[in-house]
């Protein structure tokens, strides 16, 4: 036996050492064959615990190294750089886990949890007798980054992976970049003005000289992986030339079709040409095809384009696609609000005074459809009582969505605050079932519209919302009093539950990365990887990963900018090198692993006859190893000969 | 076509006007309803012990019986409808309840010998229940059914009201959205009425309680009525004995505790639908009701 193996058995506190008799494991494994050191320390991912790896490498002439700890995900790259500081290959140093899969599901039985401690380090003692010695593979990458989504997360993580001296493209698939944020009146927990501080931005990131920004323009295809993605847009046909366009106005002016503005939430109407604000970014109009008088009316229209005085307007104009090269994506789509019609016992979608809370804010923003004054859709008239009901779809396992929206209960303060500022001797009500405030100068916001603008509080769900005698009458319980409530009211604003974007599980799919069972984008670690996805390249910011208010969201995408920065900061990609291999001697050329490969890594090289692995694609999946009938196809530090070593260990005995 | 029908005890005896209606219209748009050989009581409210099993025999038995005669029942009483479809949806979900009620139904076959010739397979919930309203949405076709009026209900302002047991729960009574139905309006609007859309439409008519406390109950058919009157209906329209005894005949208790009340006639929907099919005489039966829908339907020339 020439291999030198080191067995480091941690205790991690009590975690294992509670359980598995750890003394017994390291003083068994340093009986065993090829193992030259073994030994056992409280917390060895500590700065002695590394210490002692190290030493005892050098000390002991170590050729291997197995850490018996927790988890691989959360410390194998740990002691990797701490085998590779003290002169062992990092892929000679393997975990073997009997924290999770041993002391913390074994707590009862304290003999055989020491048992399988020991089986599951022997097991890796096998697999290190064979480890290889490898090095990364470097791949040439693309500094260029993607930003999918021009809210309030895309444009930050854009700005700053762009500050940071990278070529970013931001896509927008709407009209302008901006977002729900643009949509807001004022923000809580500061009533700062959305607009005010939402427009410098949007007016940054757009004349970043490193940011080339794509509104109304959607991903078509994504290829490739980290490092070197092929990019598809699809620019959609705005039916006029946004490069030519001087942004005068005059078509929106005189185009004779309506339809309700998806930015007004429906509340005002907008034109067949539009902008979907005047402070839009960019500030040039697109053609909605759907709406137009031209399209739907047999050409019979063509108002804005007798009238464009730069000659813009061209209704033969096609969808584009733009190809391109970037090294990163962040995924930042956003959110939307859970269907008001799925709300029928509110008579959500029925009745024109039961409204949505961004319906709410478009009504108390300044530059909105009624200038910030507070007035009723049916009639216009100035509601003197408002029902704010929050968990409208949220936190609903039973008939709608079970998480929390998150920012529903403060969102709704702000609302039933800012309507007390404009209606003085208005009532507001805010049914909830807690009011949650986690955030900096949140608490202290609730406590004030409670205490100072008299927003009246009920602990309780609403049942029903009907209308009679032109009121909207709430019906509902305030559970502190234990006492069932009708409010007459004037209108009743909800609080709908936030929910990812209804083109964003689509793209996801598109881009193979994972979502939960809502649709939110999945991180690679709930805690410690919360801005990246499993899939490597790409990085997630904003609401398309999970409710979150504006600071959260900003944060996130600068999180995510920062990790791409870091990714970029290396001249080349490297890859990990556990990937297949394919051994020329005995492969006989069937193309079995082409045909099972995920990421078209396997292909057939016409000359040798056989098979070959890209290593700069391979993601080491094992697909073909499975599958190749010669057992041609091998993993690295992964091999047949490895795995039955390794389950002829786990056997015995 | 012929579709087993399974009236209730309701139907059977105190409600004929409802039976005798329905069975009538049935014949007009084409569908022959065929009385169960054999039924009992449905067991007239569905547990909400999830232990026991013995609440539910009553429902199983009889769909048993239904199963000999076709794959598909049709009832009409609310209550019926609510507890053959729920205890059904047990059958078919629950498997060891499934084996325990058929256990229980064996032993009931052995001791009546008069109907073991009748039921020897097993229940498993090989039966569709049906309301007769979705009999005639589904089965026959509302626009098959349009087909076959002789009038129209012009003008008439007609409330729906659905009452609580048709709809609820909703993901067991697949019936309709509770919060916002459709089907009683569809089916208004098939006859040409004037729909009346009102709050109260399905909350409950206070059911049961009439017997355990009358006030409570008609508290509750009282907002009912109340609301389809500030809606200006002309008549209520329901599917339900329980909720016609409570919204019709109640109505004389509500006169005595609210000033200048107006009364408003309650029927069931078979019996317009029987108007507009042009079936007359004994079929169409109005002597039970406390509050003469003939008034206002001769006002509208439907008589």
């Amino acid at each position: 036996m020439e291999e030198r193996i080191g067995v480091f058995v941690c205790h991690c506190g009590s975690n294992i050492a509670g359980v598995v008799d750890v003394k017994r494991v390291a003083e068994e494994l340093g009986k065993y064959p090829g193992v030259a050191y073994s030994t056992d320390y409280t917390y060895m991912c500590s700065d002695p615990g590394q210490t002692m790896v190290k030493e005892a490498i050098k000390e002991h002439n170590l050729s291997g190294v197995i850490v018996a700890a927790c988890s691989p995900t959360l410390h194998e790259a740990t002691f990797r750089r701490a085998g590779r500081a003290a002169g062992v290959n990092p892929y000679q140093v393997e975990i073997a886990n009997i924290r999770e899969q041993c002391s913390w599901v074994h707590q009862s039985d304290k003999e055989a949890a020491t048992e399988k401690a020991i089986k599951i380090i022997k097991t890796m003692v096998e697999k290190a007798r064979l480890d290889e010695a490898l090095d990364p593979i470097a791949v040439p990458m693309t500094h260029k980054a993607l930003v999918v989504g021009g809210g309030i997360a895309g444009i930050q993580a854009a700005l700053d992976i762009a500050n940071a001296g990278y070529e970013t493209i931001l896509v927008e698939k709407g009209p302008s970049i901006g977002g729900h944020m643009a949509q807001l009146s004022e923000t809580f927990p500061t009533l700062d003005c959305s607009q005010c501080i939402m427009t410098p931005k949007m007016v940054e990131v757009a004349q970043h000289p490193r940011v080339k920004m794509m509104t109304y323009s959607e991903i078509e295809d994504v290829s490739g992986y980290v490092g070197n993605f092929k990019v598809k847009i699809r620019k959609k046909a705005a039916y006029l030339d946004r490069d030519i366009c001087n942004g005068c106005g005059l078509c929106m002016e005189k185009c004779p079709a309506k339809t309700p503005s998806e930015f007004d939430e429906g509340l005002a109407d907008r034109k067949a040409i539009y902008t979907p604000f005047p402070q839009a970014v960019p500030n040039k109009p697109v053609l909605d095809r759907e709406h137009c008088l031209y399209f739907t009316n047999d050409g019979k229209c063509g108002v804005c384009k007798k009238i464009c005085p730069v000659q813009c307007v061209d209704y033969e104009q096609e969808d584009e696609i733009i190809e391109d090269e970037v090294g990163a994506i962040v995924v930042a789509t956003g959110y939307d609000l859970y269907p008001i019609e799925n709300l029928g016992e509110y008579g959500g979608g029925k009745y024109p005074d039961v409204i949505t809370s961004l319906q709410f804010e478009r009504m108390l923003s300044a530059s909105g459809p009624t200038e910030g004054e507070v007035k009723r859709p049916s009639d216009g008239k100035v509601p003197e009582t408002v029902v704010f009901l929050t968990c409208c779809g949220s936190r609903d396992p039973e008939a709608h969505m079970p998480y929390c929206s998150k920012v529903c209960c403060m969102y709704l303060t702000k609302h039933a605050m800012l309507y007390k500022h404009k209606v003085h001797d208005g009532q507001a009500y805010v049914f909830y079932i807690d009011v949650r405030t986690a955030g900096k100068g949140y608490e202290e916001f609730y406590t004030r519209a409670a205490e100072e603008d008299d927003v009246l509080y009920l602990r309780g769900k609403v049942s029903k919302i009907f209308q009679e005698d032109g009121k909207v009458v709430v019906w509902g319980a305030d559970t502190l009093s234990g006492k069932k409530v009708e409010i007459e009211a004037d209108m009743a604003v909800l609080g709908l539950a936030t929910v990812p974007n209804a083109a964003a599980r689509e793209l996801a799919n598109m881009l193979k990365i994972h979502t939960d069972e809502w649709g939110f984008l999945a991180e690679a670690h709930p805690k410690l990887r919360p801005v990246e996805s499993l899939a490597p390249g790409f990085y997630l910011a904003g609401a398309a990963q999970g409710p979150k208010d504006i600071p959260e969201a900003v944060a996130q995408a600068s999180g995510a900018a920062s990790k791409v920065a870091h990714l970029f900061a290396e001249e080349e990609y490297h890859r990990e090198p556990i990937i297949a291999w394919i051994d020329e001697d005995t492969c006989a050329g069937c193309r079995v692993c082409v045909s099972v490969c995920p990421y078209d890594a396997a292909e057939f090289d016409d000359e040798k006859g056989i098979a070959v692995i890209k290593e700069a694609i391979c993601e080491g999946c094992g697909a073909c190893i499975a599958a190749c009938p010669s057992a041609s196809a091998q993993q690295r530090n992964l091999t047949d000969e490895q795995v039955y070593r390794m389950v002829s260990a786990a056997l015995e005995g | 076509m012929k579709i087993p029908y399974y009236p209730g005890c309701t139907l059977h005896e105190r409600a004929l006007d409802f039976d005798v209606s329905a069975r009538e219209c049935a014949k007009a748009v084409g569908v022959e309803l065929e009385e169960l050989p054999i039924w009992t009581c449905c067991g007239a409210v569905f547990p909400l012990v999830s232990d026991s099993v013995m609440e539910i025999l009553a429902p199983v038995r009889n769909l048993s019986y239904a199963a000999r005669e076709g794959d598909k029942v049709v009832t009409l009483c609310s209550f019926c409808y609510h507890v053959l479809k729920r205890a059904n949806k047990v059958v078919r979900d629950d498997p060891e309840k499934m084996e325990k009620a058929n256990l229980f139904l064996r032993a009931d076959t052995d001791a009546r010998e008069e109907i073991e010739s009748y039921t020897k397979e097993d229940y498993e919930g090989q039966v569709d229940v049906l309301h007769y309203l979705e009999m005639l949405r589904d089965v026959v076709g509302y626009d098959e059914v349009k087909k076959k009026l002789r009038r129209t209900l012009d003008g008439l302002r007609v409330a729906p009201y659905y009452g609580c047991m048709l709809l609820r729960p909703k993901k067991e009574m697949e019936f309709d959205d509770p919060e916002q139905p459709s089907i009683f309006e569809e089916f208004l609007e098939t006859l040409g009425c004037d729909v009346v859309d009102f709050a109260m439409k399905t909350e409950c008519c206070g059911g049961f309680q009439i017997v355990a406390d009358e006030d409570l109950a008609v508290q509750c058919s009282r907002n009912v009525v109340g609301s389809a009157l500030k809606n200006d209906a002309e008549i209520i329209v329901t599917t339900c004995p329980l909720c016609r005894y409570n919204l019709d005949k109640k109505q004389h208790e509500m006169e005595k505790s609210v000033r200048g009340f107006k009364k408003i006639p309650v029927v069931y929907f078979t019996q317009l639908l029987g108007i507009a099919l042009g079936i007359g005489g004994e079929h169409i039966d109005f002597s039970d009701n406390y509050v003469d829908p003939r008034p206002v339907l001769a006002e509208k020339s439907l008589l």
